[in-house]
């Protein structure tokens, strides 16, 4: 224990390339909790299923249609933009005044009804996508990186590129970003306040819907996967800073590559003890996280 | 209290004493015999758990209906020293949670009051449930978890009719060793990859010592949280310490998780040698088979053992229309073994009394003809674990398992080395 191993270079070179690359993807589905937690102050527990319901579309797009999931991108960011507003009109948005237990239990409810539906539908069974059009590694300079986890971090980072220009560039993006620092000026400056959450909470699906097609090309399908990943979605929205999409990155980067790099020089099962000791580190002495506004 | 406060309380007091005494004069009377069933019913190899169900079902169907096969108790309807009791399953899902093992087998035992527990195929919840078994005295029959550790516990109740881990490492270290005179090869090294719970961590430990003790060098341990979204880490180690043999205990998840990293991270191990779980469970061979051509694994069962055992085609049958179609396989394979074996035992007792089920378990001797798995017999040491036992292993090829060792019931040669990613397509 606590004895550290040095890997031979390229090994090491490949796992730091594959922790960051894995870490946009981690900050993608971060970005979308952040957001909707900059909004109204509202953790979304679902935000697992919801990547969870992402990677079924995608699944079921190249089941039933034979698309493969790239071409499902837009799809599932839509199916999950749509999913995140109806969230948002039919639960979320009548337990906003509520004490926050309510709220908290509402999405953590929600949670757990959507993965118990996922398993009645489409069964505990794993599915996959075996001929992704993405597939198999990738070769540069001796270091092999696997191909899907390069075109999906890419497209994360893209993603990031779009979200971040569509809040400073755009009206209803800087509406939206008015409506998270300060609620009532903004409704005061005649901004539809409730209709800025619901779009928050379908941006929020959205970008999940983008990490969930890309992640389909990799993973495993199955109605508990949301659970994984979301833990860690949490853990960077807290270390990135609750409400900061910059920090939501950030803290993925770290995470993507503390996990590896623990696993790598001191042993696999080190990961996320690594990963969750820098959280509460990160929270023991600067709470608000690393970039966060609160 | 007055008079009539006493009055009132007496004639609650005999209500509710009559109330206790009446069922128990009931269910003395069963015309039943009830076993508790455990198997993971939902989750990551929920899939399993529906195998065990249908192949109890098959099981059921040949104790308590009439079959003209040579399989214990097929022959008459339900257990004939019983006066024909059939035999009835409570099934639960412990979910792959050892504490929700132990909260159902108490809630079996003491509610539904079954005779005798059946189960649970995760190591882990078999160990907590049969704990609960052996504090209130109530057979426990396995027919699935392979911790060694379950039979060296010093347990009264608990019986194991399938080998365990270090039964099947013997014939793993046998295989390499054979292996290399067959190919003219020299094994120096050894890696072990192993999920984290009571299977992948005792099936590691057996390992380590047979390594040790043919004379190989374990150059990697690596233990993982059963789940992982990502293995990437344990392949970079797997790649730096380049064994010339990989040992992996791991679950279905697990198993194609690391071979999907595998080819995309271009770990090429040489020999693949598999602690079963994952690498059997049709689920894997289904979606991942062609990837993980050439992976060898330990096997109790294997289908292509039909041509010697005339019985495991008319079974595989049986279990065919139970399941929509799918094939006989490992973990059903021992379940219905296991099932009819604790049956039988039951039936020789004569009675559901559990002292009377676990002296005629004691004196289980089923030969290999009753048998569709390819043992000696059953028969039970002190321990409860059945020495009748062997293990086949054996090797996927273009996307189906091939028996390949011991050498003289080999269908096919093995392949060595698996070809790299780059060799192949």
């Amino acid at each position: 224990m606590g004895l550290l191993t040095i890997p031979p270079t390229d090994v090491l070179i490949q796992g730091i390339l594959s922790g960051i690359l894995m870490g946009f993807v981690y900050a993608l589905i971060a970005a979308g909790l952040s957001l909707i937690f900059g909004l109204m102050e509202i953790v979304n527990f679902a935000h697992g299923e919801f990547l969870m319901l992402a990677m079924y579309t995608a699944f079921w797009m190249y089941a039933l249609f034979a698309l493969d999931p790239l071409l499902s991108v837009p799809i599932c960011a839509l199916v999950l933009f749509g999913v995140g507003v109806l969230v948002y009109y039919g639960i979320i948005g009548r337990i906003l005044e509520g004490p926050m237990l309510a709220q908290i239990f509402a999405t953590f409810g929600l949670g757990i009804l959507l993965r118990a539906a996922a398993q009645f539908l489409w069964t505990p069974d794993f599915r996959q996508v075996p001929d992704a059009w993405v597939a198999g590694p990738v070769r540069l300079l001796g270091i092999s990186l696997g191909l899907p986890l390069v075109v999906a971090s890419l497209a994360s980072l893209a993603a990031f590129a779009a979200l971040s220009w569509f809040i400073t560039r755009t009206e209803t993006g800087v509406a939206l970003e008015a409506t998270a620092q300060d609620r009532q000026a903004a409704a005061l400056m005649g901004i539809n306040t409730d209709r800025m959450f619901a779009l928050g909470w379908g941006i929020g699906g959205a970008c999940v819907g983008v990490a969930g097609a890309f992640l389909t090309t990799f993973f495993y399908v199955f109605p508990d996967v949301g659970s994984t990943f979301g833990l860690l979605a949490y853990v960077a929205v807290a270390l990135g800073g609750f409400g900061s999409i910059p920090g939501a990155l950030v803290a993925g980067v770290i995470i993507g590559l503390i996990e590896v790099l623990a696993g790598l020089l001191i042993a696999p099962a080190f990961k996320y003890v690594a990963v969750f000791l820098l959280y509460l580190v990160v929270v023991l002495v600067r709470p608000q996280g690393l970039l966060g506004k609160f | 209290m007055n008079r009539r406060m006493r009055g009132r309380g007496m004639l609650a007091a005999l209500a509710v004493l009559v109330a206790l005494v009446v069922p128990d004069v009931a269910s003395a009377q069963a015309p039943e015999v009830v076993i508790g069933v455990l198997y993971p019913m939902t989750g990551p190899v929920a899939q399993i758990g529906i195998d065990a169900r249908n192949a109890i079902n098959v099981a059921l169907d040949i104790i308590n209906n009439r079959h003209d096969l040579g399989l214990p108790l097929a022959v008459e309807a339900g257990l004939p020293r019983l006066g024909g009791a059939k035999i009835r399953v409570v099934v639960v899902d412990h979910q792959g949670k050892p504490d929700i093992g132990q909260a159902e087998a108490e809630r079996l035992i003491t509610q539904e009051k079954v005779h005798a527990l059946f189960g649970a195929y995760f190591s882990s919840v078999t160990n907590t449930a049969s704990q609960v078994a052996e504090r209130m005295g109530v057979p426990f029959l396995n027919a699935d978890s392979s911790s060694p550790a379950l039979t060296e516990r010093g347990f009264k109740w608990f019986f194991r009719t399938s080998p365990h881990d270090r039964h099947f490492s013997v014939v793993m270290f046998d295989f390499l060793k054979d292996l290399e005179q067959r190919k003219k090869v020299k094994f120096k090294t050894v890696a072990i990859l192993n999920e984290n719970t009571a299977f992948g961590s005792d099936s590691a430990k057996v390992q380590e010592e047979f390594a040790k003790k043919y004379g190989y060098e374990v150059v990697a341990r690596l233990p993982f949280k059963t789940g992982s979204p990502s293995l990437d880490a344990e392949i970079g180690r797997l790649k730096a310490a380049n064994p010339d043999v990989l040992l992996p205990s791991i679950y279905t998840s697990d198993a194609m998780l690391f071979t999907r990293a595998a080819k995309n991270l271009d770990y090429n191990p040489k020999m693949i040698l598999a602690q079963d779980a994952g690498y059997t469970d049709p689920k894997f061979v289904a979606e991942m088979g062609r990837e993980a051509e050439g992976a060898v694994t330990r096997a109790p069962f294997a289908m292509d053992l039909a041509t010697r055992k005339p019985l495991i085609p008319v079974v595989n049958d049986m279990f065919r229309r139970q399941s929509g179609g799918r094939d006989l396989s490992d973990v059903p394979a021992r379940v219905f073994t296991g099932f009819l074996v604790l049956a039988d035992a039951i039936n020789r007792a004569g009675s559901t009394a559990p002292a009377a089920i676990e002296q005629a378990l004691r004196q289980t001797n089923m030969p290999a003809e009753q048998l569709i798995m390819p043992w000696t017999a059953v028969r039970f040491d002190e321990t409860g674990q059945n020495t009748g036992v062997s293990a086949i292993l054996m090797q996927l090829r273009g996307g189906t398992y091939y028996t390949v060792y011991p050498f003289e019931l080999a269908a096919q040669e093995v392949l060595y080395p698996i070809p790299t990613w780059s060799e192949r397509k």
